[in-house]
């Protein structure tokens, strides 16, 4: 196959101007911002010794900590601070996508800014500056006239490193809900398809390579006192970040945000939602890539429209339950408790996609293990593998607690790469998604749950309180209510997960509809 | 002003250093009186550590005294801003002190444009000044220091000094870095220009024989103190050793030279 013809390319590209419109804006107003900051402080820092070690040290704490870590603690740092500012003046804000991922860009920002700043006017020549004083400047003309100036191809170095970082660190802002060419990466890396990751770095890279270049004309034209180098610097930078705003400006706000968590069956969903708005004549768009946690919140709060969740993963994460009941009490039990949040259930999509213990089926016939009651026992000598949050959830405590599990290594893996570990004999047993395709694909057993330790994860459609009575909205989602049945779920993820130009989501979400719509 | 009054003068003035930690404190100046006419030319010698170039900076409050008082025109330093004082002051810095990223029309013109003075009239001052430091107008206007030669660049220096007319100039060893010939030259240079100008200058020196050969009056300093002032004559008949000593210097080289050097030779 010709690499250039897959038609992904071309998909990935339509892509561009809202992802990479999105990513400028983050990034330059997260560096203004940083810069804003950093600059003052700076110079107020630089004859002051104590402030100056606690300003450095603090910001190279903040480097220390992950890109995606940081970007996450905002999210609900925010929340609080929204929650608060509702109460006491009134008026809450938004927690979510583009002000946490601008604080948390800016922030890291700043030490590469700070550090320069300070080290350049503390490299302007002590001669000079007294030559400064003895002419009759004050200490402010001092500054702005002598040092600054002098002190600006290092503090130019600073803004480099930093606008590089930013930009880089940005492509992480997508599961808080920021759209970002990150959104290329991590779409890709769920469904695995590797031209939206390629086309994702690379997108990211040439922004990165292109504001640097441009960044470094300034600083020569700084260090070689040349007005036409820094301008012409100055102008590429404002022609590009001109360029990429004006699509995003000019394009029309859509109505409908329909939000996606990160794994791929929701991908696909999310897909097939706007779509059938689309197909009802609303605007809509997608958020995708969100975690758990943070989509929820971000549907609450009305930042996104709609958005198919998990009748377990409520129950147990949201309202931290983990009682056992009945299927149909705990859907009575969530209908009841989501509309205390003004939060609509509209209904189920007619499958369920729970946490099971899944092994190949040559090893668990070997063995002789069908359900989790056999594992136990065994599980002594086996590893297990599951995705980044299933050992912190309540399903993995209950389990533990009801047959008595304990395996001999526990390991976190992509969600994606797990299937192939079992298959493999990489690892003994994983804690696989009943709706995933690639349960079929390589020959694995799902292990029966006797005891019900498991609870049961109706996939569900949930409204933001502002869309309760949106009678359009309703209409457009209603044919897709009870129509998705366990097989085409798992047929299309498989579809999803393979490697080819119709395993796009848009493209799985579409034959999903056929399959279902003229059923 | 009466010329009986003098322009500069000194009272009792002393400055010591905190040394930082755990270090001696420096007594810098040690009671010092001393008294600069108007149109005057006065150097201080003395060698590094004697506390001279602390007693000039004290003229013009780069540093603060802790005692004794200062008055410049009449008016006591320490009553008058700083900024203001500086500005009415020509001050020439060792090897020049040029802003390396302005040009010599930018640094010759920098205490007019702190003044507010308009931009046409800066640029006309700053052509006079090339003019009366004999640098040509058209090639070293938009140069920028690193562009120049050391001579070049104190001259440049010494035009900075000079923009806001003042009547007083500091000099802080300004032609220390020069090689000889360029040195002799703008010693002359300046001499005739203080002459023309009417100035009252100071300028601080470890070299005797630049100072007798340029100023009317010299002041030797070691350790904070003043030793003594006076004419070349009158300070012969010192009887301070170390006065004798530096006067020893000059006048051996020039016995030296008069015997070594054919009065009729090739110049």
């Amino acid at each position: 196959m010709n690499l250039l013809a897959d038609p992904r390319w071309s998909e990935a590209l339509g892509h561009l101007p809202d992802y990479l419109g999105n990513h400028v804006r983050v990034s330059v107003t997260a560096l203004a911002l940083g810069l804003v900051v950093s600059l003052p402080l700076a110079i107020i820092a630089r004859h002051r010794p104590v402030m100056r070690g606690a300003l450095l040290g603090l910001a190279s704490i903040v480097q220390t900590v992950p890109g995606l870590a940081l970007l996450a603690l905002f999210y609900p740092l925010l929340l609080a601070l929204a929650a608060l500012s509702l109460s006491w003046f009134g008026f809450g804000f938004s927690a979510f996508g583009f002000l946490p991922a601008v604080l948390a860009l800016a922030l890291y920002s700043m030490l590469p800014v700070l550090r320069n700043t300070i080290t350049g006017l503390q490299g302007v020549d002590a001669a000079v500056l007294e030559a400064a004083q003895g002419v009759g400047m004050t200490p402010r003309q001092s500054l702005f006239t002598v040092e600054l100036p002098l002190a600006l191809p290092v503090m130019m170095a600073g803004i480099r490193t930093a606008a590089v970082w930013v930009i880089g660190t940005a492509t992480l802002s997508t599961p808080i809900g920021q759209t970002s060419l990150g959104n290329y990466i991590f779409a890709g890396l769920q469904t695995q398809n590797w031209v939206f990751v390629l086309f994702g770095c690379l997108s990211a890279a040439v922004l990165a390579l292109a504001v640097d270049q441009l960044l470094a004309l300034i600083e020569n034209g700084f260090r070689n006192r040349s007005r036409l180098r820094a301008t012409l610097g100055g102008v590429g930078i404002a022609a590009l970040v001109a360029a990429t705003l004006v699509p995003t400006m000019t394009r029309s706000q859509t109505n409908y945000v329909v939000g996606a968590k990160t794994f791929t069956e929701q991908y696909v969903l999310s897909a097939l939602i706007a779509q059938r708005l689309k197909a009802a004549g609303l605007s809509a768009s997608s958020r995708e890539g969100l975690g758990s946690n943070v989509i929820f919140e971000a549907l609450a709060s009305g930042d996104i429209d709609v958005y198919v969740d998990y009748s377990g993963t409520l129950w147990a994460n949201q309202f931290q339950r983990n009682d056992i009941k009945p299927r149909q009490d705990v859907l009575a039990e969530l209908k009841t408790m989501l509309a205390k949040q003004n939060i609509t259930l509209l209904g189920e999509l007619g499958f369920e996609n729970a946490y099971a213990l899944v092994m190949p089926r040559k090893r668990a016939e070997q063995l002789g293990i069908r359900s989790i009651t056999d594992l136990a026992p065994r599980a002594v000598g086996l590893s297990i593998a599951a995705d980044y949050e299933f050992f912190s959830r309540p399903e993995w405590a209950g389990l533990k607690k009801s047959y008595g599990l304990s395996f001999r290594a526990q390991r976190q893996m992509q969600p994606d790469f797990m299937y192939a570990a079992a298959a493999s004999g990489e690892v003994d047993v994983i804690a696989g998604y009943t709706s995933d395709g690639l349960i079929a694909k390589y020959d694995l057993v799902v292990l029966n749950d006797p005891r019900r330790a498991i609870p049961p994860y109706d996939a569900m459609v949930l409204l933001a309180p502002k869309r309760a009575d949106d009678q359009a909205l309703r209409k457009a989602l209603q044919p897709l209510l009870g129509r998705i049945d366990i097989s085409a779920m798992r047929e299309a993820n498989l579809r999803a997960s393979g490697n080819d130009a119709n395993s796009s989501p848009d493209a799985v979400a579409r034959w999903l509809w056929e399959k279902i719509g003229t059923k | 002003m009466n010329s009986a009054q003098p322009l500069i003068s000194y009272a009792h003035v002393a400055k010591t250093f905190d040394g930082g930690r755990g270090r001696e404190r420096v007594v810098a100046v040690d009671d010092v009186s001393l008294d600069v006419a108007e149109g005057e030319f006065l150097a201080i010698v003395g060698g590094s550590g004697s506390g001279k170039t602390t007693l000039l900076r004290l003229a013009n409050r780069l540093i603060e005294a802790d005692s004794g008082s200062i008055t410049i025109e009449g008016e006591d330093v320490g009553n008058a801003d700083p900024i203001l004082l500086r500005r009415r002051i020509g001050y020439v810095f060792q090897s020049g002190g040029l802003f390396p990223h302005l040009s010599v029309a930018g640094n010759i013109g920098i205490t007019p444009k702190l003044l507010g003075t308009p931009p046409d009239e800066i640029a006309a001052r700053v052509d006079e000044l090339l003019d009366l430091v004999r640098l040509d107008r058209a090639p070293y206007r938009d140069r920028l220091p690193h562009e120049l030669s050391g001579g070049q660049r104190q001259r440049v220096g010494v035009a900075r000094a000079l923009a806001a007319k003042p009547r007083i100039v500091l000099m802080d060893e300004p032609f220390g870095a020069l090689d000889p010939l360029t040195r002799d030259a703008l010693g002359d240079d300046f001499r005739e220009l203080h002459r023309k100008l009417g100035l009252t200058t100071v300028m601080i020196t470890h070299d005797m024989t630049e100072a007798i050969l340029l100023a009317d009056r010299v002041a030797v300093m070691r350790s904070g103190r003043l030793l003594a002032q006076g004419t070349p004559a009158e300070l012969s008949g010192s009887k301070d050793a170390y006065v004798g000593e530096l006067l020893r210097t000059p006048r051996r080289q020039a016995e030296r030279l008069g015997a070594l050097l054919p009065r009729d030779g090739a110049a």
